[in-house]
C-alpha cells in the first residue's frame, strides 16, 4: 500500500524583548547561571506577575504577519505540572483564548508548486529554566541544578494544522515562518540558542484517504536538517510498522541526530492532564482595532510582497528573487547595493554567489560582511563601466574581503585597469599570432574552436586585463 | 485606659504632644507580650530589637521637632502571610518553618514609609486556611475574651494580638472572611477592602482571585487611617484598582440619616446562634434609630456560596502551593530516591492537613473530565451572586448582616469536622466571591460574654460609605472601648 504522511508544527520562538514576559530581569542568553532571575520569575511565595507590553506587541506583529486573526479579548491561564525547570510548577500560557487565529503562509517547493499551509493559533507563553546535571541525563546524575536565567523568557507557540505532507514542506514552513520572524523583528530566531524549536507532528494514512492516523511527536527540534531528517526516518519507521501489519503507538519520540534514528520516550497514555485554569493573576488582555491597526502599519515589507516586487523592479528570476529575500537582512544588503546604482542582476548574482560562498566559508552573517553593499556596488558599477572585467572583479573581490580599500583603490593599486585601447592589445594580438602558428592553421582550415587557445594566450599576456570583447574582435578581423 | 489598650489615633495624638514616647508605648505592649503571649500565642515571630530601635529612632526624630505620620512610632503586627524582607514569612506551614523573603510586599513599603514599630509575626491557619487558627502548624492562638476558645480565623494571631493589647493595629488577610470574622470573634474591627482595592504583591496567595489585605484595628478610626496608607494602585499588581484613593478618614462622620440599609433575609439561616441574631437585630434597630432607612432586600444565591468558594479558592490554592515542592526554597524531605519521591515525600510530610485536602479538591475541580462540572459551574454561580449584590445596591446603599453565625466557640470543638468549619463561612465568602469591600464592628456579647460581630457591606470601592456607616453605629455605643479581661488586667 502507498501511504501519505500528514504533518504539522508547533514552533516556539523567543521573542527578543530585552525583558522578561512577566518581570524586569533580562533575557540576555548566555548569563552565568542564576544571575538573570528575581523573585518574580523565581515563582517566590506572594509574587505576582506583570505582562510586559512588548511581548504582546510581538505577539500580535507576528500574528499579523502570520495572516492571523487578533482575538480583541485574550486572557492567560495556568498549564499545571511539576518539573523543577518550572519554579511556580504550572506555566502561564494561553488555552482557549490565544492572542492570535487562523492564519497562513504560502511555500513554494523545489517544483517550483507553491502551497499554503494553515496556521491554527499563536499563543504568547513563559520559557522554562534549564536543568544542568552532573552526568548526562536527569536519571544518571548524582545531582541536578536548575538554571533559571531563562525561566519567564517570552515565547510565541505557533501551532500549524496537519497541513504539510513531505519533509521538504516541514522545512520549507519553518524556513519561511523563520524569515517572517526575523522581518518583523520580533525573534533572533538563533536555532542553535534554541530561540527557534519545533515540535513535530506526523502520521501516516493510505494515500487519498482522508482519516488520520495515529500520529508520534518529536519535541525541541532545532534545526532546519533535523527537522527533514527527523521526518524523513518517522516516515519510513512508521511505514515499516503499519507494512507489517503493526500499529503506531502515540507517543513522544526523541531525534537522535548522530544516530539518524528517533526512540521512543513517553507515551501518551500516561501523558500530562495539565489542569489548565484561568491566570487570576492577570487580567484579561482586551486589544482594540486602533492598536491592531497601527501593529499593522507598522510592519514592514513582507518577504512575499518583496519577492513579488524584485520580480517585477528589477527583472529578477522568481528563484533568484526567492533566495535574496529568504532573509531580512540580504534583502536589505541586496537595495542598498541597488541605491549605488548598481545593475540589479549583477548584484543578485554577486550576492548569491561570491558572497554567499566567502560568508558560508567563513560562518559569518551578511551584517557582518567584511564586504559592505557599498563597495559591492560599487565594483559591480566597475564592471558595467567597463572598467574591469567580471574575471578581475573575482580578483577585485578576494582583495576587498581582506581591505577596506575601495575597488577603484583596489584596481589601480594592483593595476587591473581592463586594457580597451584597441592599438595596445593588437601589438599582443599580432605577438600571439605570431608564435601559435599551429592553431592559426586549424583556425583556418575550419575548426572555429581553436580561436579559445589565441583568446586565452592574449588574456594571458595581458594579464587577464584584455578587454575580451576586443581581443576577439580583433583576431578574428585578422585571421579573416 | 492603659497605653497598650488605646486605639492608635489617640496613641499618635499623645506622641504628637509629647506625652509619651514611642518607646514607652512600645516597651508597654512588649511588657504585655511577657504578661499574656503565654496563654493568647498571637505571635509566631517576635522582633523585639528592631521593636526598640525603631521606636527610638522615633522618639530621635520627635525630639528634633520632626513631624510625624500617623502610625508613626506606633506598633503592630502583621499576618505571617504578608512578605516582610529579611524576618520569617512561614504562613503557619512547617513547609515554609526556615523562609525569609527577600523582599518586601507592597503593603510593607507602605507601611515602612510611615516608620511603624513592628513587634512582629501573626499566627494564623496555615497558609490562611481556615477559620479558628487551628490549622497553624505551630501554636494554637486563644481568644482574649476567653483563651479557651478559639480567636476565629485566619487571621487569628492579628486579632487576638490587637485584642489582647499586644498590638495596637494588625494587618490580616481575607479570602473568606479571614479578616472579618477573627474581628468578630475578638471584639475587634476588621476590614476587607474592595478587591483590588490594596495591592496583594508579598500576599502569600490562597486564592488569588478571592485574596484581599485589610486592617485589624480597635476602632473605626483606626480603620479608615490605615486603609488610606495601604490603598491604591500598584504596578507590581495587575488586579489593582487603577482608582484614585479617597481620604477614608474623611468619612467619619455621625450622619446615616436617611441612608438605605437592606437586610438580607437569607442571612439570618436556621441554626444561627439566638445571641448572634438578637444582637445583629438590636444593632439594625439603632441604626433605624439614627436616621437609616431599613429595607428587607434578597441575595436568592447565598445558598450556593459556600459550595463555589469550597471549589474556586481551593482550585486556585491548588495551583498556588504548587511551588512548595522543595526544590529551590523551603523544606525538603530527605531520603528520596529521585525527583518525583522527594517532591511527594516533601509535600506529604511538610504540608498540614487542612492544606492538603483543599489542595486535593482542587485538583480534582480541574482535572479533565471535571472541569466543566465542578470549576465552570462555579464561576458561573460566582457571577450570580455577583449580580444578586448588584441588583441590590439597586435599591439600597448598604448591607447589614452578622458576620458570623456564632461567636467564639471552644478550641477543637469543631475542628474534626471540616463540613461544619465550612459553614461558618456562611456569611463572609459571598463578598469575596463579588468582590466588595466588607467590615466587622463590635455589636454585643453573647450569654457567655463573648463578642459578636455587625457586619456592614457596601458597594465596589465604596469603602466610605460602610466606614460612615460602622462610625455612626460605634459612637452610638460603648463597644469599641471594652476590652478583653486578661492577664493583669
Amino acid at each position: 500500500m502507498s501511504y501519505e504522511a500528514v504533518i504539522g508544527l508547533e514552533i516556539h520562538s523567543e521573542l527578543k524583548t530585552n525583558t522578561k514576559i512577566f518581570c524586569g530581569c533580562a533575557t540576555t542568553f548566555g548569563a552565568e547561571h542564576n544571575t538573570h532571575v528575581c523573585p518574580v520569575c523565581l515563582g517566590l511565595p506572594g509574587v505576582l506577575p506583570t505582562l510586559n507590553k512588548r511581548v504582546l506587541e510581538f505577539a500580535i506583529k507576528a500574528g499579523l504577519a502570520l495572516n492571523c486573526e487578533i482575538n480583541k479579548f485574550s486572557k492567560f491561564d495556568r498549564k499545571n505540572y511539576y518539573y523543577p525547570d518550572l519554579p511556580k510548577n504550572w506555566q502561564t500560557s494561553q488555552y482557549d483564548l490565544p492572542i492570535c487565529e487562523n492564519g497562513y503562509v504560502d511555500i513554494t517547493k523545489s517544483n517550483g508548486e507553491t502551497k499554503r499551509i494553515r496556521i491554527t493559533r499563536i499563543h504568547m507563553e513563559e520559557d522554562a529554566g534549564k536543568l544542568v546535571h552532573s552526568g548526562n541525563t536527569i536519571k544518571d546524575s548524582d545531582t541536578s541544578n536548575v538554571d533559571y536565567n531563562r525561566t519567564g523568557v517570552p515565547l510565541i507557540e505557533i501551532v500549524s494544522e496537519p497541513d504539510m505532507s513531505s519533509p521538504e514542506e516541514a522545512r520549507l514552513y519553518m524556513e519561511k515562518v523563520k524569515s517572517i520572524l526575523q522581518y518583523i523583528d520580533v525573534s533572533n530566531c538563533k536555532m542553535e540558542e534554541g530561540n527557534l524549536r519545533a515540535d513535530l507532528n506526523v502520521s501516516l494514512r493510505p494515500a487519498g484517504s482522508d482519516v488520520l492516523g495515529t500520529r508520534t511527536e518529536m519535541k525541541n527540534i532545532n534545526s532546519f536538517k533535523a527537522v527533514e531528517e527527523a521526518l524523513t526516518y518517522e516516515i519510513e519507521r512508521q511505514e515499516e510498522v503499519l507494512e507489517d501489519g503493526g500499529h503506531i503507538i502515540q507517543e513522544t519520540r526523541t531525534w537522535d541526530p548522530d544516530r539518524g534514528i528517533t526512540l521512543s520516550m513517553r507515551s501518551k497514555e500516561n501523558a500530562h492532564d495539565y489542569r489548565y485554569m484561568p491566570e487570576p493573576d492577570l487580567v484579561p488582555i482586551i486589544t482594540t482595532d486602533e492598536e491592531i491597526e497601527a501593529f499593522r502599519k507598522s510592519l514592514p515589507e513582507l518577504p512575499d510582497a518583496r519577492k513579488a516586487r524584485l520580480e517585477e523592479q528589477f527583472g529578477l528570476s522568481a528563484y533568484d528573487a526567492g533566495i535574496i529575500t529568504s532573509s531580512r537582512e540580504m534583502a536589505e544588503y541586496f537595495d542598498a547595493v541597488i541605491e549605488t546604482g548598481a545593475d540589479a542582476k549583477l548584484a543578485a548574482n554577486w550576492i548569491m554567489g561570491d558572497l554567499s560562498k566567502n560568508l558560508n566559508a567563513e560562518s559569518l552573517e551578511i551584517a557582518d560582511s567584511p564586504v559592505d553593499a557599498k563597495r559591492l556596488g560599487e565594483m559591480i558599477g566597475l564592471i558595467s563601466k567597463g572598467t574591469i572585467s567580471s574575471k578581475i572583479a573575482k580578483k577585485v573581490f578576494e582583495e576587498m574581503w581582506k581591505s577596506p580599500d575601495s575597488p577603484e583603490k583596489i584596481v589601480k593599486d594592483k593595476g587591473l585597469v581592463q586594457i580597451t585601447d584597441t592599438k595596445a592589445i593588437e601589438e599582443i594580438v599580432d605577438k600571439v599570432i605570431e608564435a601559435n602558428q599551429k592553431a592559426v592553421e586549424d583556425y583556418k582550415s575550419g575548426n572555429k574552436k581553436a580561436i579559445g587557445a589565441l583568446v586565452g594566450q592574449v588574456m594571458k599576456q595581458s594579464k587577464g586585463k584584455a578587454n575580451p570583447q576586443t581581443v576577439n574582435q580583433l583576431l578574428a578581423q585578422k585571421l579573416g | 485606659m492603659k497605653l497598650f489598650e488605646q486605639p492608635a489615633h489617640v496613641l499618635h495624638d499623645m506622641l504628637v504632644n509629647k506625652e509619651i514616647t514611642s518607646l514607652e508605648l512600645t516597651e508597654a505592649v512588649l511588657a504585655r507580650i511577657d504578661e499574656v503571649e503565654g496563654d493568647v500565642k498571637a505571635y509566631l515571630t517576635i522582633t523585639r530589637d528592631e521593636a526598640i530601635a525603631q521606636a527610638k529612632a522615633v522618639d530621635e526624630k520627635i525630639a528634633k521637632g520632626e513631624t510625624i505620620s500617623f502610625l508613626e512610632g506606633i506598633p503592630g503586627a502583621i499576618k505571617d502571610n504578608i512578605c516582610t524582607k529579611g524576618v520569617k514569612t512561614t504562613c503557619a506551614s512547617k513547609i515554609l518553618q526556615n523562609f525569609v523573603a527577600p523582599y518586601d510586599a507592597t503593603v510593607m513599603t507602605k507601611l515602612k514609609a510611615q516608620n511603624p514599630v513592628i513587634i512582629g509575626k501573626a499566627n494564623m491557619d496555615e497558609f490562611a486556611m481556615g477559620g479558628s487558627t487551628e490549622n497553624s502548624a505551630f501554636q494554637k492562638t486563644g481568644n482574649p475574651w476567653n483563651t479557651e476558645c478559639v480567636p476565629g480565623g485566619s487571621s487569628g494571631g492579628s486579632a487576638a494580638a490587637v485584642a489582647a493589647g499586644t498590638a495596637v493595629w494588625a494587618l490580616g488577610s481575607d479570602t473568606g472572611g479571614s479578616i472579618r470574622q477573627p474581628a468578630s470573634f475578638c471584639g475587634v474591627v476588621g476590614m476587607k477592602p474592595t478587591y483590588g482595592r490594596v495591592s496583594r504583591y508579598g500576599l502569600v496567595a490562597y486564592a488569588s482571585s478571592l485574596d484581599q489585605i485589610g486592617p485589624i484595628t480597635k476602632d473605626v478610626t483606626d480603620c479608615a487611617h490605615i486603609l488610606n496608607i495601604i490603598s491604591g494602585r500598584d504596578e507590581m499588581d495587575s488586579t489593582s484598582v487603577n482608582e484614585e484613593v479617597p481620604d477614608f478618614t474623611k468619612a467619619l462622620v455621625e450622619d446615616v440619616k436617611g441612608l438605605k440599609v437592606g437586610i438580607p433575609k437569607e442571612y439570618f439561616v436556621k441554626g444561627m446562634d439566638p445571641d448572634v441574631e438578637k444582637t445583629v437585630r438590636e444593632a439594625i434597630d439603632k441604626l433605624k434609630e439614627l436616621g437609616a432607612e431599613i429595607l428587607e432586600i434578597s441575595l436568592p444565591n447565598t445558598d450556593y456560596a459556600i459550595s463555589t468558594y469550597y471549589l474556586i479558592s481551593p482550585a486556585e490554592a491548588a495551583t498556588n502551593l504548587a511551588r512548595y515542592d522543595g526544590v529551590s526554597y523551603g523544606e525538603r524531605a530527605e531520603d528520596a530516591a529521585d525527583l518525583v519521591e522527594m517532591m511527594t515525600k516533601t509535600r506529604t510530610k511538610y504540608l498540614g492537613e487542612e492544606v492538603k485536602r483543599r489542595i486535593m479538591i482542587g485538583n480534582y475541580a480541574l482535572s479533565a473530565g471535571y472541569y466543566d462540572a465542578y470549576y465552570l459551574k462555579a464561576l458561573k454561580v460566582r457571577r450570580l451572586i455577583k449580580e444578586d449584590f448588584d441588583k441590590a445596591f439597586e435599591q439600597v446603599d448598604v448591607i447589614v448582616c452578622p458576620t458570623a453565625p456564632t461567636p467564639a466557640y471552644k478550641i477543637g470543638e469543631k475542628i474534626s469536622n471540616p463540613l461544619e468549619m465550612y459553614l461558618q463561612d456562611a456569611c463572609t465568602v459571598p463578598l469575596n466571591l463579588a468582590g466588595l469591600p466588607g467590615i466587622s464592628v463590635p455589636c454585643g456579647y453573647s450569654s457567655d460574654n463573648m463578642p459578636i460581630g455587625l457586619q456592614i457591606i457596601g458597594k465596589a470601592l465604596d469603602e466610605e460609605t460602610i466606614l460612615r456607616v460602622a462610625y455612626t453605629y460605634e459612637q452610638s455605643q460603648s463597644f469599641h472601648n471594652d476590652r478583653a479581661q486578661l492577664g493583669g488586667n
